[in-house]
C-alpha cells in the first residue's frame, strides 16, 4: 500500500473506532496525532465527513489548541516549561542554550529530523524546576549540563 | 519474610530519577538474596528529598533521601533494609518536621498506598464515604457537603454544596459530572499528585457526587501535560469498574455511574468551565457567555457540576467524617484544609495541606525555608498565572479568601511560587501579557487585542519609552481587560501586572510616588 493509503486506512480506523463517542472530536484527533505524529491536512475531509461537520470547523479546533500540529515532528518532541516557576530558577538562561545547542527556536525541527522544539505552560513538576519533557518522559532540575547529557545520549543511540 | 519498601511513582520524583532507583534496588536486592516486596507508592510531597526511598520496619516506614541509583549499593550495606543509618536516613518519614506539621485530610493517603491498588485503597479507609452515601437522601448528601463549607478548589472558591443543590434541583433526563483536571496554573501540581497518587478517591468523589445529583455519566477533563496521570487513572477506573464500583449498578445499589477520561490538547483556557464544556463536545475552547450557568445548562445542553479535582477528592471524607468534622479545621469562611504547593525559587519546595489560616511567612519560611538561592525573598506569586505578585510587606496575610481578596490578591489554587531578589518584575509582567496573548480563546476583544497591545506597552516601557505616556496607558489596558473581558483569562491578567507595576516600581524605571496616580 502507498503511503497516503497507510495514513488513509489508519485514519479510517481510528473514525469507524470513536465517531458515535459523544463530542468525539478531540478523541480522533489524539488517537491521529499518536498514530501518525501530526493530523495531515488530507485526513481532515474524513474526519469532518464522519462528524457531519464541515472542513473548516476541523481546521479550526486543530488550530485551536497548542497541542496539535499539521506538519510531521522529529524524532523526539522537547517540551520546554516557560512557566513563572522555571522561570525563577533559571528557566530562561536554560531556554537560550537549549536554543543554541539544538539550532533552532520554538515550534522548529533540527535539519537532521531529530528533536522538535516546542513551548509547554508548565508540566506540573514545579517543585523540581526548571523541568522539561521529552515525549512521555519527565526531567527535573535540568541544568544546561543535564540538557546536554541528555540529548548526547539520545543522539548516541540515534 | 519480605521488606517492603517503598519508591514513589510520582512522576516529579520520576523527573528526578525515581524508576532508576526502584530498579537498583531490584536488582541489588537480587543480587544479595534479600527478599523484598518493591512497592511504587505517590509522593509524600517533601520534593527536595525525592526520590525518597522507604522501608517497613517495626517501628514504622524509614526515609532515606535524596538517592540516587549510585547510592544504593551503600544503602544495603549500611542495612537499610532493617532500617540501618546511613548518611542519607532522615528518621521515620511521619516524624519529619514538614510532614508531621500538616494535616492530612484529602491527601491522607498520599505516598502511603499503592496507587494502583484498590485493596490497598479500602483497606486505608477508601470508599467509606460512599458507603455512607449509598445509605442517604440525595438532599442529605447536599446538606452534607453544604455543612462542610467546602469551596471549589480550582480558584473561584464558589460553595460547592451550593452548585450541587443547584443541579439536583434542575430536572433533566441526563445529567453530568465533570472534574476539571486542566491543572494549567504555574506552580501547581496537587492536582496532579493527588491523580498519580491516590486516583480512587477522585472516582470515589465524582461517584459520590453523581449520586447527589442523579448523574450517570462523569466525565475526567485531564490535560495532556500529565500523560503518567492519564495512565493511573485509567487504570483505577478499569479496578474500579472490575469490583462493581463503577458501571450499572454500584455496590449492588442500583444506581449507575459511568466514568471516562478525556484528555485536553494544550489550551489554558480549557480550565475556565464553559470553554472546558466546549472542549469536551469537540469544539474550539471558545469560552461561553454566562448565564445560563453550567449547572442549569452545561456539557450538551445538560445540568451539569463542574468541580476540581481537589473539590472532588475532599468529598469522601466529608461524607466518611461528616461536614462539622471537615469545617472545623480553617478559619472565617475559608473551612477545611487547602493543599498548598510550594514552588520555584524555594529551598523545600513540596505539598502542604493545612486548615486555612497560617500566613504566607510561615509557609515560606518555617516549612520552605526561604529561597533555594540563599539570596533574599523579593517577590511571591499565589495563585497562578492569573495571581497577584506579592511583596514582602504582605507576606503576613494569613491564607484565606477573604483576606487575601482584602489584598487584591487571590488563593486560587493554592500553588505559590518564590523569586529572589535577582527577579525584574516588569519582565514578569511582560511575561503575563505574552501568556495572556498566547492563551486567549479569542472571543472577547479586551482580551484578544488588550494582550497583544499589553505586550506592547510593557515593550516600551521595559526600553524606557516615553513612560508619562506609557504607565498611565498600560494602567487604563488594565481597566479594560480587568472590567470588559468575558471570563478570568483577560479578567485577571491585570492582577500580576498591576501588582508588580504597584509594588515594584524601581523595576519598571519610575519612582514610588509616580505609581500614586
Amino acid at each position: 500500500m502507498t503511503e497516503s493509503g497507510n495514513m488513509q486506512a489508519t485514519v479510517q480506523q481510528i473514525i469507524a473506532a470513536l465517531k458515535d463517542k459523544p463530542g468525539a472530536l478531540l478523541p480522533i484527533l489524539h488517537d491521529v496525532q499518536n498514530a501518525l505524529g501530526y493530523i495531515p491536512p488530507e485526513s481532515i475531509p474524513d474526519i469532518a465527513t464522519a462528524l457531519n461537520l464541515s472542513r473548516a470547523e476541523v481546521h479550526g479546533v486543530v488550530s485551536f489548541y497548542h497541542y496539535f500540529r499539521d506538519t510531521p515532528p522529529g524524532k523526539q518532541t522537547i517540551h520546554l516549561c516557560r512557566a513563572e516557576s522555571c522561570q525563577a530558577m533559571g528557566g530562561k538562561q536554560l531556554e537560550e542554550h537549549v536554543k543554541s545547542k539544538l539550532g533552532i527556536d520554538f515550534h522548529e525541527t533540527t535539519a537532521d529530523g531529530k528533536f522538535s522544539l516546542e513551548p509547554v505552560y508548565c508540566l506540573g513538576n514545579c517543585a523540581c524546576s526548571p523541568a522539561m519533557q521529552i515525549d512521555k518522559d519527565i526531567y527535573g532540575r535540568v541544568s544546561t549540563d543535564s540538557f546536554d547529557a541528555v540529548i548526547n545520549t539520545m543522539e548516541a543511540s540515534a | 519474610m519480605s521488606i517492603t519498601i517503598y519508591v514513589p511513582c510520582d512522576s516529579s520524583a520520576v523527573s528526578l530519577g525515581a524508576d532508576r532507583v526502584a530498579s537498583a534496588i531490584a536488582q541489588e536486592a537480587a543480587k544479595r538474596g534479600i527478599d523484598i516486596k518493591l512497592v511504587r507508592n505517590g509522593s509524600r510531597g517533601m520534593y527536595w528529598l525525592e526520590p525518597l526511598v522507604e522501608v517497613a520496619t517495626d517501628k514504622g516506614r524509614e526515609a532515606y533521601g535524596p538517592v540516587q541509583p549510585g547510592d544504593v549499593a551503600g544503602l544495603f550495606d549500611a542495612d537499610f533494609t532493617q532500617g540501618g543509618a546511613h548518611a542519607l536516613s532522615l528518621g521515620l518519614t511521619e516524624e519529619i518536621d514538614y510532614f508531621k506539621k500538616q494535616q492530612r485530610l484529602t491527601f491522607a493517603r498520599i505516598g502511603k498506598t499503592d496507587p494502583a491498588s484498590l485493596t490497598d485503597y479500602i483497606e486505608n479507609d477508601g470508599y467509606r464515604g460512599l458507603k455512607n452515601a449509598l445509605t442517604m437522601t440525595q438532599e442529605q448528601i447536599v446538606q452534607a457537603v453544604t455543612d462542610s463549607g467546602l469551596r471549589g478548589r480550582g480558584g473561584a472558591a464558589f460553595p460547592t454544596g451550593i452548585k450541587w443543590k443547584t443541579v439536583l434541583n434542575t430536572a433533566s433526563l441526563q445529567k453530568y459530572i465533570i472534574c476539571n483536571a486542566d491543572e494549567g496554573d504555574s506552580g501547581t501540581f496537587s492536582d496532579r499528585m493527588v491523580m498519580e497518587g491516590d486516583p480512587f478517591v477522585l472516582i470515589e468523589g465524582m461517584t459520590i457526587a453523581g449520586l447527589a445529583v442523579d448523574a450517570t455519566q462523569g466525565y475526567i477533563y485531564l490535560r495532556i501535560e500529565y500523560p503518567h496521570a492519564f495512565d493511573v487513572l485509567n487504570a483505577a477506573i478499569a479496578s474500579a469498574y472490575e469490583a462493581g464500583y463503577l458501571g450499572e449498578n454500584i455496590q449492588g445499589s442500583g444506581k449507575a455511574f459511568h466514568l471516562e477520561v478525556r484528555q485536553g490538547a494544550g489550551a489554558y483556557v480549557c480550565g475556565e468551565e464553559t470553554s472546558l464544556m466546549e472542549s469536551l463536545e469537540g469544539k474550539r475552547g471558545l469560552v461561553r457567555f454566562k448565564p445560563p450557568l453550567p449547572a442549569i445548562s452545561g456539557l450538551f445542553g445538560q445540568p451539569t457540576v463542574v468541580n476540581n479535582v481537589i473539590s472532588l477528592a475532599s468529598v469522601p471524607v466529608i461524607l466518611d467524617k461528616g461536614g462539622d468534622y471537615y469545617r472545623d479545621f480553617g478559619m472565617g469562611r475559608s473551612r477545611g484544609t487547602l493543599p498548598v504547593q510550594l514552588a520555584g525559587n524555594i529551598k523545600r519546595p513540596g505539598l502542604v495541606e493545612l486548615g486555612f489560616g497560617l500566613t504566607l511567612r510561615e509557609l515560606l519560611y518555617d516549612f520552605g525555608g526561604g529561597s533555594a538561592s540563599g539570596r533574599p525573598i523579593k517577590a511571591v506569586q499565589v495563585g497562578g498565572p492569573l495571581g497577584a505578585y506579592l511583596h514582602e510587606s504582605q507576606f503576613d496575610t494569613p491564607l484565606d479568601y477573604e483576606a487575601f481578596a482584602a489584598i487584591w490578591a487571590v488563593v486560587g489554587h493554592g500553588g505559590i511560587v518564590v523569586f529572589d531578589d535577582t527577579v525584574n518584575m516588569a519582565e514578569m509582567a511582560r511575561y503575563s501579557m505574552e501568556f495572556c496573548k498566547e492563551e486567549s480563546c479569542g472571543k472577547c476583544t479586551p482580551c484578544r487585542i488588550g494582550s497583544t497591545r499589553g505586550v506592547e506597552v510593557m515593550d516600551d516601557i521595559i526600553n524606557g519609552r516615553n513612560l508619562d505616556k506609557n504607565v498611565p496607558l498600560l494602567r487604563d489596558l488594565c481597566d479594560t481587560l480587568l472590567n470588559g473581558s468575558l471570563c478570568a483569562l483577560g479578567g485577571m491578567t491585570p492582577y500580576p501586572v498591576l501588582s508588580a507595576l504597584n509594588h515594584f516600581p524601581e523595576d519598571f524605571g519610575i519612582d514610588a510616588k509616580a505609581t500614586a496616580a
